[in-house]
């Protein structure tokens, strides 16, 4: 079968500076794979890719069957709309409500009746638990509700795929836990693919069928859970065992603090 | 010498590259008005436009009332006490008029304009790039060109020329007081007398004028807002460069215009 996403050497640069070194992923059809890395390691740059918002030095990635790298606008946009994407920073419009929010791709995509248009936001808001929230602004809401705010505008047009970057990032751990099995549950009940990008162990390990993982652009190693587990590369071991990556800096670091310490009496 | 050079020819790229990106986006945009137009445009997007066409001109009309006011009347007493001197003090009326429905009426409307509304869609349009609500349209298939500039565009368009004809009424009404309170030239005089200096074609060619200006204004403001790379601090500064490029250039329109009317007999 084919993967409903194939990034096939994707090489990405910024001012000359090399980001994402010559990647391939396959993702299959109604599976969780979940980009994990540390900061910096490309993993959001992957993902703009993947949603056609910047092109790439070189390489293709393939949506549905459709290369985005070189496709029109007009393609590129039928692509976009079996697509559901939640930001990191959630991104709701600040100058409409939540309920106007979720609308909006229902009332820019569809000739639907706006009564039918209601009951649809109703119902992707009452999926993520927001629907007594509807009519509050974005501001008025916690971090935690405005992400799942921005996860029920992802659903309401009902893509195949749904991407999520970074969707418990600065979040406390229970709601973070929540988020994830919401994630859990959007995938048991609507059979969607599902990109999570993150940088969460926990996170990653409870919702990821795959789990690829990036280290300075490129995949140090794609597979499931138990695969990503008992590998012995270096980096990965290192994001598993929250080792420093490098133990010189950790040196520089401690001496810094320690001469802090010990002139103290100069900063006061 | 090979830096200066080098410079030159950086900055020509640069600017070729900000006049390339203004015309991109100026007939995108035209070609996304369709959809703001009432009746058969998009219902949210003229709900857009008529909100922002509120914000645009009628938030702005104290503001503009008042500057005309005042420039009118500063322009009467002025004109009048150099048009003493020659014996011509009944020519202030036709200065006032002429003023300021061929220059002042457009231009101070633009350069109010472009402070309130221009620095406000740097900041709209900027902060929308840096928290990713732009790629979010983006990603739901939706043009921001469409959904963002096309309402401010078409409001514009309508609301700067009608502050303009706003702003000549104050000047010429502050220049009637200035007569009144220097002459006692009763007010009904005066407005007769501004009805034989007043010329359609200077108020036609000055609503051209406010046409242009807005264009200036909403393209080069919103261009400044789409451009922001980076955090905050970079809203603030395209910010200021959406009021400073854009007065520079109407200002810089304004001087081109009467070359033009001249050249083709408007004026």
């Amino acid at each position: 079968m084919m993967p409903i996403i194939s990034v096939r050497n994707l090489v990405v640069e910024y001012d000359g500076r090399r980001i994402l070194n010559k990647l391939n992923l396959e993702v299959e059809a109604g599976e969780t794979m979940v980009l994990l890395g540390g900061s910096g390691s490309g993993k959001s740059t992957l993902l703009r890719q993947i949603l056609g918002l910047e092109r790439p030095h070189s390489g293709n990635v393939i949506v549905k069957g459709v290369d985005i790298t070189s496709c029109s606008l007009s393609e590129l946009k039928k692509i976009r709309l079996s697509i559901g994407v939640a930001f990191q920073s959630a991104a709701l419009f600040n100058s409409l409500t939540v309920e106007e929010n979720v609308a909006l791709p229902l009332r820019e995509h569809t000739a639907l009746a706006p009564s039918i248009v209601d009951l649809m936001v109703w119902m992707k808001l009452a999926v993520v638990g927001l629907a007594d929230f509807g009519k509050l602004q974005p501001q008025a809401l916690s971090g935690g509700m405005k992400k799942r705010g921005a996860v029920a505008r992802a659903l309401s047009l009902d893509p195949e795929i749904l991407v999520l970057d970074e969707p418990s990032a600065g979040l406390d751990p229970i709601v973070a836990a929540e988020l994830d099995e919401l994630i859990l549950l959007l995938k048991q009940t609507f059979h969607m693919t599902v990109i999570v990008v993150t940088h969460e162990m926990a996170s990653a390990f409870r919702i990821a069928d795959r789990i690829a993982m990036l280290h300075q652009g490129s995949f140090r190693l794609i597979g499931t859970k138990e695969e990503i587990k008992a590998s012995q590369d270096p980096h990965v071991r290192q994001f598993l065992d929250r080792v420093p990556e490098d133990l010189a800096n950790q040196t520089i670091v401690s001496t810094f603090f320690q001469k802090y310490l010990e002139k103290k009496e100069v900063f006061q | 010498m090979a830096s200066v050079v080098e410079d030159i020819g950086k900055r020509t790229i640069e600017n070729l590259d900000y006049v390339g990106s203004l015309n991109i986006q100026l007939w995108s945009t035209l070609r996304a008005m369709k959809s703001a137009l009432p009746l058969v445009g998009n219902r949210y997007r003229w709900q857009a436009t008529a909100r922002q066409i509120l914000e645009i001109g009628y938030d702005a009309l104290p503001m503009i009332s008042l500057m005309a006011l005042c420039a009118g009347f500063i322009l009467a007493m002025q004109g009048a006490t150099e048009l003493r001197r020659f014996g011509a003090r009944g020519f202030v009326i036709d200065l006032v008029v002429v003023a300021f429905t061929r220059e002042l009426g457009p231009l101070l409307t633009a350069t109010a304009v472009s402070g309130r509304s221009g620095s406000a869609f740097a900041a709209e349009i900027g902060t929308m790039k840096v928290t990713e609500e732009l790629d979010s349209l983006r990603v739901m298939a939706l043009e921001p060109i469409e959904i963002v500039l096309a309402p401010k565009y078409l409001a514009a368009l309508i609301s700067i020329p009608c502050l303009s004809i706003v702003c000549n009424l104050f000047g010429i009404i502050a220049g009637g007081f200035f007569m009144f309170l220097s002459s006692r030239l009763s007010p009904l005089l005066y407005f007769r007398d501004v009805l034989d200096s007043i010329a359609l074609r200077d108020v036609i060619t000055g609503l051209i004028k406010s046409i242009a200006f807005a264009t200036i204004i909403v393209h080069v403001s919103c261009l400044e807002g789409f451009r922001v790379r980076g955090g905050p601090d970079s809203v603030g500064r395209s910010t200021t460069s959406a009021v400073v490029k854009s007065t520079f250039l109407v200002i810089l329109a304004d001087a081109v215009f009467p070359v033009i009317f001249y050249l083709t007999g408007a004026q």
